[in-house]
């Protein structure tokens, strides 16, 4: 095996397993046959032109999105299966049981605008975790220190600028302690001098070392330097992955140079 | 004399205030009517509402068709069937909550299309953000998705509630005694229509203008973000 094999596949037992997915919309195939494995605490970007099924995957693995063929697994939990109905072919409880995995950050924050701060952070810990209120005010409490917003605990959002929102909607997805946390553009819909102060919370949370992350970004150097991996998509597929350092100064693929030619 | 007042027919403004106090008695039976009326079909309305937007098919196309079929049929036929019918089968109702149950029903089929409207204008990302957070589907539509619906149903309701008020005269048909069958029975005592009339348009008018104005200050005093149940 090549060393850049042995970065692709890790050597541990894979926490997230893609096999053959295939997801369409409608007859727009967005991933094809599309494989992927993520080992238990690592840290993976997802990077490519729009439209090549990056956010598809943050998607699918919150449940967002069904697919249509393959297989995927994460943590021993298969999306699919074969008694089960809807659109992932499983029932509720078994698809809650996979959520209960995974967190998101989504690109325009979606924190509830009739709630305080606090209240967002502390909502799913009670109603889902049946956590004491005070248990998770507290909680709720420290996390918001963590994203350097405890003193804003009482604020609603509109009250909040679009970095100070994120960084809410950060500490929300830990509240619920997740082992997958994935960043869909998390910085994409800010304005450029709120991008740091996000991307500084989210740089702190790559040193947990058990924290699963997937993140789609088109900060180039942020995901040199946060990622174990980079993940080259393209056309729903990934043309090209390995080592940040790697990817970013000696390309293989003549589509990958292209596209970092275009955004660096 | 009706309810034990007498009039006095000396004078158009002797005899305005002579019958207010039997007028008085039909406003609140208007009033009661209005109130219950509405209650039915703010809850029944949001009800019919979730029904219809349940994923289970067997669910949500009997819902519609109810719907469908409540706001295709007269008020009056809708009565006239509660009050006469159903006691055939062995339910008799008294006139009063035929005639409540009636105008809810029939107005919930009508809210239940304001709040349709306002459960779907909740963004997306709402539900989403629910989804990653794992939060059961009632859990979403009860702390998230109603009350942020709520500040924007609130006019349209507001509208159906003067609509409601202005539609309980109807309820005399089913021998429900309100303000505007008091008003005629004046009328057919003292062959003067004019002032009774007169007195009950007016009465109406101010409590319209009083509910509206009402609904403009709850309107203005909700966050327009909706409102956190706790």
């Amino acid at each position: 095996m090549t060393q850049a094999a042995t970065m692709a596949q890790p050597a541990s037992e894979p926490l997230i397993r893609f096999e053959k997915v295939v997801k369409r919309f409608g007859t727009l195939t967005v991933l094809d046959d599309f494989d992927f494995t993520v080992a238990p605490g690592e840290k993976v970007t997802l990077i490519g032109p729009s439209g090549s099924g990056k956010s598809t995957v943050l998607r699918i693995l919150m449940t967002l999105e069904p697919f249509q063929e393959g297989n995927l697994v994460l943590g021993g939990m298969a999306y699919h299966q074969p008694s089960g109905h809807g659109p992932f072919r499983a029932n509720e409880r078994h698809l809650r049981q996979i959520r209960s995995q995974v967190g998101m950050v989504f690109q325009s924050f979606n924190l509830f605008p009739h709630m305080s701060v606090l209240r967002n952070v502390i909502e799913a810990p009670v109603a889902v975790l049946g956590l004491k209120r005070a248990e998770a005010e507290c909680r709720a409490v420290e996390l918001l220190g963590m994203v350097g917003l405890a003193d804003k605990k009482d604020h609603f959002p509109s009250q909040l600028s679009g970095g100070q929102q994120q960084r809410v909607a950060i500490a929300r997805a830990l509240a619920m302690r997740p082992r997958v946390l994935l960043f869909d553009e998390p910085t994409s819909a800010l304005d450029p001098q709120l991008v740091g102060e996000v991307l500084g919370v989210i740089r702190s949370l790559a040193h947990e070392h058990d924290l699963t992350m997937l993140l789609v970004t088109h900060e180039m150097r942020f995901a040199r330097e946060v990622s174990d991996r980079v993940c080259f998509f393209d056309k729903g597929r990934i043309v090209e992955q390995g080592e940040p350092e790697r990817i970013f100064t000696s390309p293989e693929q003549a589509r990958t140079r292209e596209f970092l030619q275009s955004v660096l | 004399m009706i309810y034990g007042f007498a009039w006095d027919t000396s004078s158009a403004a002797a005899f305005a205030w002579s019958i207010l106090p039997i007028l008085g008695i039909g406003l609140i039976v208007t009033l009661e009517a209005t109130a219950a009326g509405f209650v039915i079909a703010m809850l029944l309305g949001l009800v019919l509402a979730l029904l219809r937007r349940s994923r289970l098919r067997a669910i949500a196309w009997p819902t519609a068709a109810a719907i469908e079929f409540i706001r295709d049929t007269p008020l009056l036929v809708q009565l006239f069937f509660l009050y006469y019918v159903l006691p055939v089968y062995g339910i008799t109702l008294p006139a009063f909550v035929t005639g409540a149950i009636a105008l809810g029903v029939q107005y919930s089929a009508y809210t239940s299309e304001v709040y349709r409207a306002g459960l779907d204008a909740v963004p997306k990302g709402q539900w989403e953000a629910a989804v990653a957070l794992n939060l059961s589907r009632v859990r979403t539509y009860t702390t998230i998705i109603v009350p942020q619906a709520i500040p924007r149903v609130l006019p349209a309701l507001g509208n159906y509630l003067v609509s409601m008020l202005k539609e309980t005269p109807v309820l005399s048909v089913v021998t429900v005694v309100d303000m505007v069958s008091l008003a005629n029975m004046i009328g057919d005592r003292t062959f003067e229509y004019l002032v009774p009339l007169s007195l009950v348009g007016l009465i109406f008018l101010i409590l319209t203008l009083l509910c509206s104005a009402g609904i403009h200050l709850l309107e203005r005093a909700l966050p327009k973000s909706g409102i956190a149940l706790q």
